[in-house]
């Protein structure tokens, strides 16, 4: 039940047994489906109506992205971890595993710029032709997305320890954030196939 | 909310309010203003298509010459006027006032919520769309002028047209706001209804609301991508929607090749379609309160108008190919969208017709708002029932991109959507301010605008199936065209005639907010929903104590009542 109610009177409002901030959080990631959708349909459309396909092996650095894969997939187990820490209290574990993934997340940036600044020294941008443009595009977007997670991530760290411990939404943001995060990771598990490896 | 009870300042209080009522007037106003703005484009586009070449009177001279030489409307000017007017009064007018206006203030108190589950972001949502609708305007002022690519954008043009990203960015930050209003409403319908309040209790306005923040939440991320592949294709030269072998200006494209202009195409309507059920669902929902309260009995067919909605929005995400089956798509794919179109229009029907039937053996009391809903039966009707010869194959590649097509939407969003909206503006207006608007005025008004226009958007039925393209600058450049000409001139004296009309809704509501009469009853309609049943206007949290409720909405003549009214929240009824 949202403070807003409460602050008024203390009344059980008609609802559907879910807090408000999980369900805002899941209607989001719906409309985030839909614009991935939209990228991965399109994706398919102009793929199909190409005459020719590159080899995402033979243009792209697998083994980085490969590494990028586990990156992503450790720091979502990490951020699982961390949720499990707030459930029991326990707050320096907490810390340590939301640092954790932070890092991780970081680390997944760096290797992804590594690799778009290999792209770009051998003269290929997004304006080099139709595979490269949803290559920059798609992965472009699900870096900012990542980008967005770390500072949601940080903010968490941050809010911990200026008074978020002990406040009673704190276990839930912690919550919404590891969900949040299980799709940008989803998202990559996706793209890392489509255009790697098909 | 922490700053319940403290004395809030000027700006807490009416700039970043997260009050609800305060963000719903908040936008009705920016979104009226948007209006009239939109409208004064159409006016000078008016003027050029009836009078080609000829000085537009009063303000041609104060036009900047790039746009409007010598006082004449230039072709560049008229393209960028023609885009921004469907953007404005779409995205900015019709919209943000159905939507976020009447949305934000009636929803909440119709289901007895103290405010939305999210205030903050409730405000942040108006705090995105004012900044976006400001860069739109402000793309007028930037070099090469506004978007000129008319509200579709239909690339390979809106690629190479100056103008376009800003109008890009500014769909970015609708699009956003969008989305935080839609999360929001969701959450509250599902989570902040006041006890008592189950899902088949609540008002058709608050169920028409509750679809159409789904359809803006699932709707908007796809033209989201699409703007961004838009924008890459733009800023980054990227190539999704540009083909190979594109020759512009007669010389060959220096973009790499191998995109779909049809993708775009595809992209935009399935946006653009559920878009259209979300400009009619909201007022829909507003004149079935209107016409339930001014029939003093309950609606016909409640429950059946509810699903009509749901299996409306449900469709809407499958008929958008209807608008481009000129594109030369497979036949097949062309019935499945044509079958579609069809099945769509049962609903929608199914809604008017159970409006109708509602009239049937009613004492209507003729008041302001009910003549705007009134209006809207029959208007709505032609607006709905020209639109089935342009959703079946075969008439349409006749009748495609010409005149009828504008006589159509028109009808739908214009004598529809919009005069619903204003029935809607004198209905809660005593709500809202606690004064009441002026009767007479409010009469001239409505009889003003639904003959302008009716004036205005019926001849364009004629001058489109005589052939007449809808995008020309200059229609008596073709000779063919010349026969149109007559309506063209009625249309546009029919247009000023609606400017007129507004002169007295403008005077009424500004007046009115200060100087109309008092209205101490915070009921004055005599109406059953829980909008009513808080004080007018409605404190901060909206009810002294949380309203329960006991029965369905439109519980009016009820044989077990000695009123002609039984609210939701009176918890029984004498024998």
């Amino acid at each position: 039940m949202s403070s807003t109610a409460e602050a008024v009177e203390t009344v059980e409002y008609e609802n559907v047994g879910i807090p408000d901030g999980k369900l805002a959080i899941w209607l989001f990631l719906a409309s985030e489906v839909m614009l991935f959708g939209t990228l991965f349909t399109s994706y398919i459309v102009l793929r199909s109506a190409a005459p020719a396909w590159p080899v995402g092996w033979d243009v792209l650095n697998v083994p980085l992205a490969t590494l990028n894969t586990f990156l992503l997939i450790g720091s979502s187990v990490t951020i699982v971890m961390s949720h499990s820490r707030v459930q029991k209290r326990d707050f320096a574990g907490f810390n340590t595993y939301m640092a954790i993934t932070v890092l991780l997340s970081f680390g997944f940036l760096i290797v992804k710029a590594i690799e778009y600044a290999a792209k770009f020294n051998h003269g290929i941008a997004p304006s080099t032709n139709i595979f490269y443009s949803i290559y920059f595009v798609t992965t472009g977007l699900h870096g900012l997305h990542v980008i967005g997670g770390i500072g949601w991530n940080l903010g968490l760290l941050w809010w911990a320890k200026n008074g978020g411990w002990d406040d009673k939404l704190f276990e839930g943001r912690v919550e919404y954030a590891g969900l949040y995060w299980h799709f940008v990771d989803l998202v990559w598990i996706f793209l890392f196939p489509a255009l790697y490896l098909l | 909310m922490s700053d319940h009870g403290h004395e809030l300042s000027f700006w807490e209080k009416y700039v970043f309010s997260v009050d609800h009522k305060v963000i719903g007037i908040q936008y009705m106003i920016t979104a009226l203003c948007f209006l009239m703005i939109g409208f004064g484009m159409i006016l000078i586009m008016r003027w050029q298509l009836a009078y080609p070449g000829t000085v537009i009177p009063l303000i041609g001279k104060l036009l900047p010459a790039t746009f409007a030489p010598g006082g004449i409307l230039g072709p560049t000017g008229y393209n960028q006027m023609g885009a921004m007017h469907g953007t404005i009064m779409i995205f900015l007018g019709i919209v943000p006032l159905s939507v976020g206006g009447f949305g934000n203030y009636v929803m909440p108190i119709q289901i007895g919520a103290p405010d939305m589950a999210f205030p903050r972001m409730n405000m942040m949502s108006y705090w995105v769309y004012l900044p976006g609708g400001l860069i739109m305007l402000a793309s007028f002022l930037m070099p090469g002028g506004a978007a000129q690519s008319g509200w579709t954008s239909y690339p390979p043009l809106s690629v190479i047209n100056p103008g376009q990203t800003v109008w890009l960015l500014g769909m970015v930050f609708l699009i956003t706001s969008s989305l935080l209003g839609s999360i929001n409403f969701i959450v509250t319908v599902l989570n902040l209804r006041a006890p008592g309040m189950t899902l088949w209790r609540m008002p058709l306005f608050t169920w028409s609301q509750f679809v159409t923040a789904f359809l803006l939440l699932l709707a908007f991320p796809p033209l989201e991508a699409a703007a961004i592949m838009q924008l890459a294709d733009r800023v980054l030269h990227t190539t999704f929607y540009m083909p190979d072998g594109l020759v512009i200006a007669g010389q060959a494209s220096t973009y790499a090749g191998g995109g779909a202009v049809l993708l775009y195409q595809h992209l935009f309507w399935f946006l653009a379609h559920p878009e259209v059920y979300v400009l009619i669902l909201p007022p829909f929902g507003l004149i079935s309160e209107i016409i339930a309260n001014n029939t003093r009995k309950p609606l016909f067919g409640y429950k059946e108008m509810v699903y009509a909605m749901m299996f409306l929005g449900g469709m809407s995400f499958v008929v958008w190919a209807h608008h481009m089956f000129v594109t030369g798509m497979a036949p097949a794919m062309a019935n499945f969208f044509l079958i579609t179109t069809m099945i769509i229009s049962v609903p929608s029907v199914a809604l008017l017709t159970c409006l109708i039937l509602s009239l049937k053996g009613a004492s209507i009391r003729y008041n302001t708002p009910m003549l705007f809903a009134l209006s809207y039966l029959p208007l709505f009707g032609i607006g709905g029932l020209t639109g089935l010869p342009l959703g079946l194959t075969v008439t349409d590649i006749y009748l495609h991109d010409t005149y009828y097509v504008i006589g159509h939407f028109h009808y739908v969003v214009v004598t529809g959507s919009l005069m619903a909206l204003f029935g809607g503006i004198y209905f809660w207006f005593p709500k809202m301010f606690g004064r009441k608007m002026d009767e007479g005025l409010g009469k001239l008004h409505f009889w003003g605008s639904v003959i302008a226009m009716n004036g205005i958007f019926f001849p364009m039925f004629i001058i489109g199936m005589q052939g007449q393209s809808r995008r020309l600058f200059d229609p008596t450049a073709h000779l063919h065209n010349l026969i149109g000409q007559p309506m063209h001139v009625i249309s546009t004296l029919a247009a000023i005639a609606l400017l007129v009309f507004q002169i007295p809704f403008i005077y009424n509501f500004l007046n009115s907010i200060f100087r109309g009469e008092k209205c101490s009853d915070p009921n004055p309609w005599r109406a059953t929903t829980l909008d009513w049943a808080c004080p007018s206007p409605p404190p901060h949290g909206n009810f002294a104590k949380v309203p329960r409720v006991y029965r369905g909405p439109y519980e009016y003549s009820h044989p077990d009542h000695k009123e002609d009214f039984l609210p939701q929240s009176l918890e029984k009824a004498e024998a």
